[in-house]
């Protein structure tokens, strides 16, 4: 039996629900310890950095802003992914993946949302404005909330799973619009600075908090992840053995 | 004075069709009628007259001796429908509760708790279930739970025991027998028998052919 | 009285039920007008309290035509027209629930879109007091019509056509005193208490509408 055969086998053996709950009780105080780690340095990094003498403090939003909205980005790769493997693979878990990224990424972009809004207000002199990259933002939030208001008004996961599975991969769409939004059309948002071809053109005393709370906040979101995961099938057994309850009472009666 | 249900001449259509012409029968506290026909013969446009959901062509629906002042007798029955009125996405505890404390108790009565009206049709321990995860055979029985918890004297009973097997039958002929027994009037249309002491109005299916209270 | 009005904002936030869709829909509908009319600052905070106005009454719309059909449909209208309560009771608690379940949370919704049309501060604050002034009486049209439609199979859309005309009236005191809030010449009390006598008036007027409605349409 070579590596490779027994890498499948370590995969599939993830699709079973049992056995994922039983790794991610393993990993999970492990990934929450390191991204309360990570928040702490990025935090303390954040907070001790000489300010923009342009900005003043408010530049200190960035460290929170710029990690959520990519966040935000990579929640919905994620839920696209695992679309792809509700229809294509049929991965058990695919679906309950999904399931559990859309309120988490709904608050990242919420937060992203907010905290970009306390950042214009200085610098623009308006909390908000109608933008590519913040309007394409505003349409990602929307889409989260419809996903999620999609998930609770069906009441039988396998029906809700192809039907979302769906909706996420046309709305992948966005994704691409929102990255490119500021480079396609000439935007108040600033360009991009640290994701680039030709190296950050952002000042290293910015890049280094910047980066460590661009991991910590990954790092959470997997934590999180994770968790709502093993919620949403904790939330599927017991309706199943509620409806096998159902159905055995008062059959002896 | 125990209460009278008297019937008078009653006439009933739908929409322009005349379903039934001329009933009259009166049925005193202790006493049932089991209403019988053929399928389309008006047994539950009669009963939706009796409950007030229609209007009468001609003829009255009358409550003698009602324990205090009344609008309409409407208001001292219970009606069981083909549907359930019950709502799937409360659990049976929420749905008994609501009923019980919106619908009241009428006078000279009190309607069981909600535990011992679940228990009472076979189905204690799984009141904290959605209505919409039980079996339609369960979901019928709660709905007669739902006959226990606000109490009426009056019960009208359209098709009760449809989706029910043969233990479901005996145990609510068993209900319908203790409600008799207090005082109570049970009208119920039925194409099984229902298990008690019963007069029979068959209906004929077409209206002025005399229907009879044998 | 208090079971009904528990039990209806219970069913609106379990599933499928449609609080959260309606503050869904207005926040949709109002993100959208940008796109059409352009994302001009000047122009957006001029037409703003218009544009909340139309989103809040488009969304409270919504689902109206469940409000007697889904009570129909499993036989419990059947049991309410029968109580000693008064129909006309019963379906004004099912309005206010129904308003509390989809019309406050557009009200508490609204300062945030506010803030996306670029409104000024007492703008916002004048939009939020009219919508929570107004929106009830909405609902309260709402209810004749629902329960007109009530026996249709596919009344939704006929109780939107129903409504909206009647709707007017609010919509036109509403946005006014919005605007007289923001405008100096104009008087922001009086709107605002036409707009409140209109609510009040169809606080007695729908109710009693549709339980008339309701008694005829039971079959």
């Amino acid at each position: 039996m070579n590596e490779n055969s027994l890498a499948i086998r370590k995969f599939s053996d993830l699709a079973n629900p049992t056995r994922f709950l039983g790794l991610s009780a393993l990993v999970l105080p492990w990934l929450a310890v390191l991204s309360a780690v990570l928040l702490a340095i990025g935090l303390y990094l954040s907070f001790t950095t000489e300010g923009d003498y342009q900005q003043g403090e408010t530049v200190r939003i960035m460290y929170v802003h710029v990690p959520a909205a990519w966040l935000s980005m990579m929640c919905y790769t994620v839920m696209a992914i695992s679309a792809l493997g509700t229809l294509v693979w049929r991965h058990p878990l695919a679906d309950v993946a999904a399931r559990a990224a859309a309120p988490i990424g709904a608050s990242f972009t919420l937060l992203a949302l907010v905290t970009g809004s306390l950042w214009g207000k200085p610098m623009w002199g308006t909390w908000w404005v109608w933008d590519a990259r913040l309007t394409s933002v505003f349409v990602l939030f929307l889409m989260y909330l419809g996903l999620i208001a999609l998930n609770r008004a069906m009441d039988e996961p396998g029906k809700a799973a192809k039907a979302s599975a769906v909706l996420i991969l046309v709305g992948f769409v966005n994704i691409p619009i929102i990255k490119f939004s500021v480079e396609w059309w000439n935007t108040l948002h600033q360009p991009a600075s640290v994701l680039r071809l030709d190296g950050p053109t952002i000042d290293p005393e910015f890049l280094w908090p910047l980066l460590v709370m661009a991991a910590a906040f990954t790092v959470l979101f997997f934590t999180l992840h994770i968790a709502a995961m093993r919620n949403e099938i904790w939330r599927r057994r017991v309706t199943s053995m509620r409806r096998q309850a159902a159905r055995s009472a008062g059959r002896e009666a | 004075m125990p209460i009278r249900l008297v019937v008078e001449g009653l006439s009933a259509q739908r929409g322009e069709d005349l379903i039934f012409h001329d009933i009259s029968f009166v049925l005193s506290a202790g006493q049932a009628v089991v209403v019988t026909g053929p399928n389309g013969s008006g047994k539950s446009t009669l009963l939706r007259v009796l409950a007030g959901l229609l209007e009468t062509l001609s003829g009255t629906v009358r409550l003698e001796g009602a324990p205090a002042e009344i609008g309409h007798p409407r208001e001292l029955c219970h009606y069981l429908g083909h549907r359930n009125a019950m709502k799937r996405e409360l659990t049976v505890t929420e749905n008994l509760a609501f009923w019980k404390s919106f619908m009241g108790d009428s006078a000279n009565g009190h309607g069981v708790g909600i535990e011992a009206a679940v228990e009472a049709v076979g189905l204690a321990g799984i009141s904290h279930l959605p209505f919409g995860y039980l079996s339609a055979g369960q979901q019928r029985r709660m709905a007669m739970a739902k006959l226990l918890v606000a109490y009426r004297p009056i019960w009208l009973l359209d098709e009760p025991t449809a989706a029910l097997d043969a233990s479901a039958d005996r145990l609510f002929a068993g209900l319908t027998t203790q409600h008799l027994a207090a005082g109570g009037i049970v009208v119920a249309a039925t194409h099984q028998p229902l298990g008690v002491e019963a007069m029979e109005l068959r209906m004929t299916g077409f209206a002025s052919v005399g229907e009879e209270l044998i | 009285m208090i079971s009904l009005f528990l039990r209806d904002l219970k069913l609106s936030v379990r599933a499928g039920g449609g609080a959260l869709i309606g503050v869904l829909f207005f926040l949709t509908v109002v993100a959208v007008v940008p796109f059409a009319v352009g994302p001009d600052l000047n122009l957006l905070s001029r037409i703003g309290p218009a544009i909340l106005w139309i989103g809040a009454l488009l969304a409270s719309l919504l689902g109206l035509d469940r409000l007697f059909q889904a009570e129909r449909e499993d036989g419990s209208l059947d049991l309410m027209l029968m109580q000693e309560t008064p129909l006309v009771v019963t379906v004004l608690v099912k309005c206010l629930a129904h308003w509390t379940a989809t019309g406050l949370p557009l009200v508490i919704a609204s300062p945030v879109l506010g803030l996306f049309m670029n409104m000024s501060e007492i703008a916002i604050g004048a939009t939020m007091l009219t919508l929570l002034v107004g929106t009830p009486a909405v609902t309260l049209i709402g209810a004749a019509g629902a329960a007109v439609a009530v026996t249709l199979p596919r009344g939704g859309l006929l109780v939107s056509i129903l409504v909206l005309p009647l709707a007017i009236p609010v919509l036109i005191f509403g946005v006014s005193a919005s605007y007289a809030a923001v405008e100096d010449p104009a008087p922001f009390l009086p709107p605002l208490m036409i707009l409140l006598a209109i609510t009040l008036f169809f606080a007695v007027i729908g109710p009693l509408a549709a339980a008339l409605a309701l008694r005829s349409a039971s079959d």
